[in-house]
């Protein structure tokens, strides 16, 4: 079928004629024949618009999205509230389809955005230098230790458990190519333990990989741990949460070389994982081994302020074999997402948004902890995230409550074996009181069920006759919910 | 000549978004927190809290709707006119694709959401890889890396994991001379040496070049990687003793797949003897740029590779009870490279570019493939009549695939015109110019790729365009010289912006 094309036959004819061919057959001589595929596709044919947009329709309606669940997942990726001009402006034409902006003359919107990201997100992490974007989180934190081995020429990585386990196993991934060693620091108390941390930095360290919020929510002193690698000349390499960058301490008063991490909760959508950006910011000593994209301010030749890709003798184009990274997208599409929530919060929304975060986690965690079979992880001061044990197997848990329309959490054990009945609770301004207070009653009342008739097999129906009494109206309160004012 | 008057563009000078900025502004309401308003350094101690809010805008919504509006008018755009850029595929970017995206069953979708409750999602992706499976001719598919570059950083890895199963270790991996600067980039990224081939005078690999480069050390080999169609737009003819030389040498053999355009539905690189391609979605899939991404870079690899391949992987399970069958994400994978990113891929892309496999359809993509290298041919037969024909000949005389790529060397000597001045009057003329100085091989490049949704009349407007300014230039040379002159600024500094970088914003209190 043909789809999005234009050439009637009449083109068609006149068009080989133009070329001096019979047919474009004839074009395709130059694939040797026993390469030439001879039949169709094993793909169906072509369906009508109204018939794609029927299957996808179909397809979605068969996720549970945060739409028709509550989502209290996190681990990375949050379901914040995106404002409507996010999108109205990211579909514009304008914004949706250039190029790169190789010709910065008729790009200098694209370019601006880019320098205006760069700004926000230098300030928001309190670092003079950001690059316009990368792929995503993880791969920014495997492209950090890229730039840390050219930065010092050594070969160990010192890597927190607290990092999100995407991106350690990102950096080991990446690291069998670039060639480096990495070593794990363990937790104490939901936090880096700072003593093996201190021992395990050497002369010989490239880089200390710090993230805070650490995956388990915990918020670290990046300042005090980060002491044993400018003791020893190694980069200090914090991945952080942008959302958080209003209330916390920013990684670069911290003496962070580099602050880096997944964009996805400033301006854009879950989208099952992507696409979204990384941010990547970093001291100005580090500025010409940046990976990606760097808008800069100039002038044209008539004196007028304008914006081009700055510092490309870093990049693949130029340099080749010798560029600072292989990257090529600056996910600019995203990036402006971000840069357009970020102006829509503003300097007095953004930093309000990050203090409803820290309240709503902190009464979902005491919350949770006032629930019976429910203990706190660790007790380290959290910011939009936390980590919970419980008493029931974590999976059927997670059933209990997703038959109750509610995702609970980010279940810990696959990555951290040690923590088997670890959750991981995330808190976005989308989740209220009231969602907070039926997501503690059904966890309660998953526990007090797995008690009352044994252990149940994970992902099993409990009975309904069995369930007792659930809020699905959002508004019981639990008996346990006292000491909230 | 001078500069024409100034647009209405150009009056006006670029503002940020910070210099519109005034205390006491905001746009957004958020809800009340609803939980007690404790001061937060009850919460979280004192050192660890910031103490100044970052300096944001504060900026009404209004006005943040028109500062970007109006800057999204200093962007030129697919949308709006031809842009024939070369090895980039600006095709069409159907709306269709957008709005099942945005369905909240895709966009709201938690990436960490358990599998069972994700089956539309991950069949969805199971069904993509099925697709691209076929299309390329390799059974097996991961869509996990996020653009072509992290595609090819994926394949390097996964011919080191191959060999490293073999007990070897290989140092060397070749390269055409005219190959993407992402090659070479990746080549070193993954540890390896890149060692150059050269091109002969058809334009394809030069054989003994590349026989020479293996017989040097034939143990050394890890890989050989290319673009087929190659950068200038031309099918190898050679691929088939290509492959047999680099497997023969027991490397690897990486398709470049910026230009699988030219090919869908009509040849395979699995059949031509590859063992690890990467597909670009946003380019033959039709996923829009953004202005420089998102995009996502899937690789198709043979059964030797697939032990290897990125987790987790998508994998249909088949029933035991005789009911449907199920999707699952599979990460017991022991042989497994690993993660190249967070969670499972740019699920947004895979939607947009498995709606345009169904809208299209096996013989749609075969079509697409066609029409694209009809309208490449057609336009350089257009481009070799006239002045074009004599000053900007074309690089390589043969039938191109679905790019072409033109040398201005006879334009800069007669005309004192670069490819450069070329490429800027073009802008006053309303088009994208096709890539410039690229491939490297070739003085003053100019490569051009139409696409298939390009029709007749945009390709003859270009040829027109580009006669005219030769025409033009030869009485004048100095108007394409200080080219452009419509344009939302002029030619820019960029030797100062690499210089003495200005990379954000100055802000005061």
């Amino acid at each position: 079928m043909t789809r999005y094309t234009s050439a009637t036959e009449d083109d068609r004819a006149e068009m080989l004629a133009a070329i001096g061919v019979e047919s474009a057959a004839e074009l395709f001589a130059q694939i040797p024949e026993p390469l030439r595929l001879g039949r169709s596709l094993a793909i169906p044919d072509g369906l009508s618009e109204a018939e794609v947009f029927e299957r996808l329709a179909a397809l979605a309606s068969r996720n549970a999205d945060a739409e028709s669940q509550v989502c209290f997942v996190g681990a990375g990726m949050y379901d914040h509230y995106v404002p409507a001009i996010v999108d109205a402006i990211t579909q514009r034409s304008e914004f949706l389809t250039p190029y790169t902006p190789y010709q910065p003359e008729i790009s200098q919107g694209g370019l601006q955005v880019m320098f205006e990201f760069q700004t926000a997100m230098s300030e928001l992490t309190g670092l003079p230098v950001s690059n316009a974007g990368l792929y995503e989180g993880p791969s920014s934190v495997a492209s950090a230790g890229y730039l840390a081995i050219g930065a010092t020429k050594r070969r160990r990585f010192v890597v927190s458990r607290g990092v999100h386990p995407h991106s350690r196993e990102t950096l080991a991934t990446y690291s069998q190519g670039y060639g480096a060693e990495i070593v794990e620091v363990g937790l104490e108390g939901g936090l880096t333990d700072a003593a093996a941390l201190a021992a395990a930095v050497d002369g010989e360290t490239a880089a200390v990989f710090l993230q805070s919020p650490n995956f388990l929510g915990a918020v670290e002193d990046v300042e005090a741990l980060g002491a044993a690698a400018k003791q020893h000349g190694a980069l200090l390499i914090v991945a952080c949460d942008p959302m958080t960058l209003g209330v916390l301490r920013p990684p670069g008063e911290c003496g962070a070389d580099i602050a880096l991490g997944e964009g996805q909760p400033l301006g854009n959508r879950l989208d099952f994982g992507g696409p979204s950006f990384g941010f990547f910011c970093a001291s100005e000593e580090q500025i010409r081994r940046m990976p990606g994209r760097i808008a800069g301010e100039t002038e044209d030749v008539d004196g007028r302020r304008g914006f081009v890709l700055a510092l490309q003798t870093r990049e693949q184009h130029i340099r080749r074999e010798k560029a600072t990274n292989n990257i090529c997208t600056a996910q600019a599409l995203n990036a402006l997402g971000a840069m357009v929530h970020l102006a829509w919060l503003g300097r007095h929304g953004f930093r309000e948004l990050g203090e409803l975060l820290v309240r709503r986690t902190a009464y979902a965690r005491q919350r949770l902890a006032a629930v019976e079979g429910v203990e706190l992880l660790h007790e380290a001061p959290v910011a939009r995230e936390f980590a919970v044990r419980l008493d029931a197997p974590v999976a059927a848990v997670l059933e209990h409550c997703a038959e109750r329309g509610i995702a609970a959490g980010y279940p810990l054990g696959h990555e951290y074996p040690e923590y088997e009945d670890g959750l991981l609770v995330a808190v976005t301004e989308r989740r209220t009181r009231a969602q907070i207070d039926d997501l503690a009653d059904a966890i309660g009342g998953a526990i007090a069920g797995h008690h009352a008739h044994g252990a149940f097999v994970a992902g099993t129906v409990e009975p309904a006759a069995t369930r007792g009494s659930f809020s699905t109206d959002g508004v019981q309160k639990a008996p346990q919910a006292g000491g909230v004012a | 000549m001078s500069a024409l008057t100034e647009t209405p563009m150009q009056r006006e000078r670029a503002k940020t978004i910070y210099e519109k900025s005034k205390p006491g502004r905001r746009a957004a309401v958020l809800p009340d927190a609803g939980v007690p308003e404790r001061p937060l350094e009850e919460l979280i101690p004192a050192h660890l809290l910031r103490s100044e809010p970052p300096r944001l805008p504060e900026i009404a919504e209004p006005e943040i709707v028109r500062h970007y509006n109006r800057l999204s008018r200093r962007n030129f755009d697919l949308d709006s006119g031809l842009y024939p850029l070369g090895s980039c595929t600006m095709k069409h970017n159907p709306r269709l694709n957008e709005r099942v995206a945005a369905l909240p069953g895709h966009a709201r979708l938690h990436p960490a959401q358990d599998p069972k409750r994700a089956q539309g999602a991950l069949e969805l992706m199971w069904l993509l890889q099925q697709s691209l499976s076929e299309i390329c001719g390799l059974p097996h598919v991961s869509l996990q890396p996020s653009a072509g570059s992290h595609g090819e950083l994926a394949g390097l890895l996964l011919t080191r994991a191959y060999h490293a199963d073999r007990g070897e270790e290989r140092t060397r991996v070749l390269a055409p001379d005219t190959s993407h600067g992402t090659n070479p980039a990746s080549v070193t990224m993954a540890g390896y040496e890149v060692v150059k081939v050269a091109t002969d005078e058809r334009g394809g690999v030069e054989m003994d070049d590349l026989r020479a480069k293996i017989a040097e050390d034939p143990d050394q080999i890890a890989c050989l990687m290319l673009t087929n169609p190659n950068t200038l737009g031309l099918f190898d003819e050679n691929i088939a003793e290509i492959a047999s030389l680099i497997h023969e040498a027991g490397g690897t053999l990486y398709y470049d797949g910026a230009n699988l355009n030219a090919v869908m539905g009509q040849s395979r690189p699995g059949d031509m003897g590859f063992d690890i391609v990467h597909l670009n979605l946003h380019k033959s899939f039709s996923q829009p740029h953004g202005g420089g991404g998102p995009g996502a870079g899937p690789i198709a690899v043979s059964d030797r590779i697939e032990p290897f391949l990125p987790r987790p992987q998508v994998v249909r399970r088949e029933s035991d009870n005789g009911g449907g069958p199920s999707f699952d994400l599979e990460f017991d994978r022991p042989q497994s490279i690993g993660r190249l990113r967070g969670f499972q891929g740019n699920f947004g892309v895979f939607v947009r570019s498995y709606a345009y496999i169904l809208s299209l359809g096996a013989d749609g993509l075969a079509e697409a493939s066609e029409t694209a290298v009809l309208n490449a041919n057609y336009l350089k037969a257009r481009l070799a009549e006239g002045r074009a024909g004599e000053r900007l000949p074309v690089a390589f005389e043969r039938h191109c695939m679905h790019e072409f790529v033109l040398s201005g060397k006879s334009m800069k000597k007669e005309l004192g015109l670069a490819t450069l001045d070329l490429a800027k009057r073009l802008l006053d003329y309303g088009f994208h110019p096709p890539t410039v100085y690229f491939p490297l091989l070739v003085d003053e490049a100019l490569m051009v790729e139409p696409t298939e949704t390009e029709t007749k009349e945009s390709l003859d407007a270009f040829a027109d365009a580009i006669e005219q300014i030769l025409i033009e230039a030869e009485s004048d040379p100095e108007i394409a010289k200080q080219a452009p002159y419509t344009t939302p600024v002029r030619r820019l500094d960029e030797v100062r912006a690499t210089r003495r970088p200005v990379v954000r914003q100055p802000l005061g209190d």
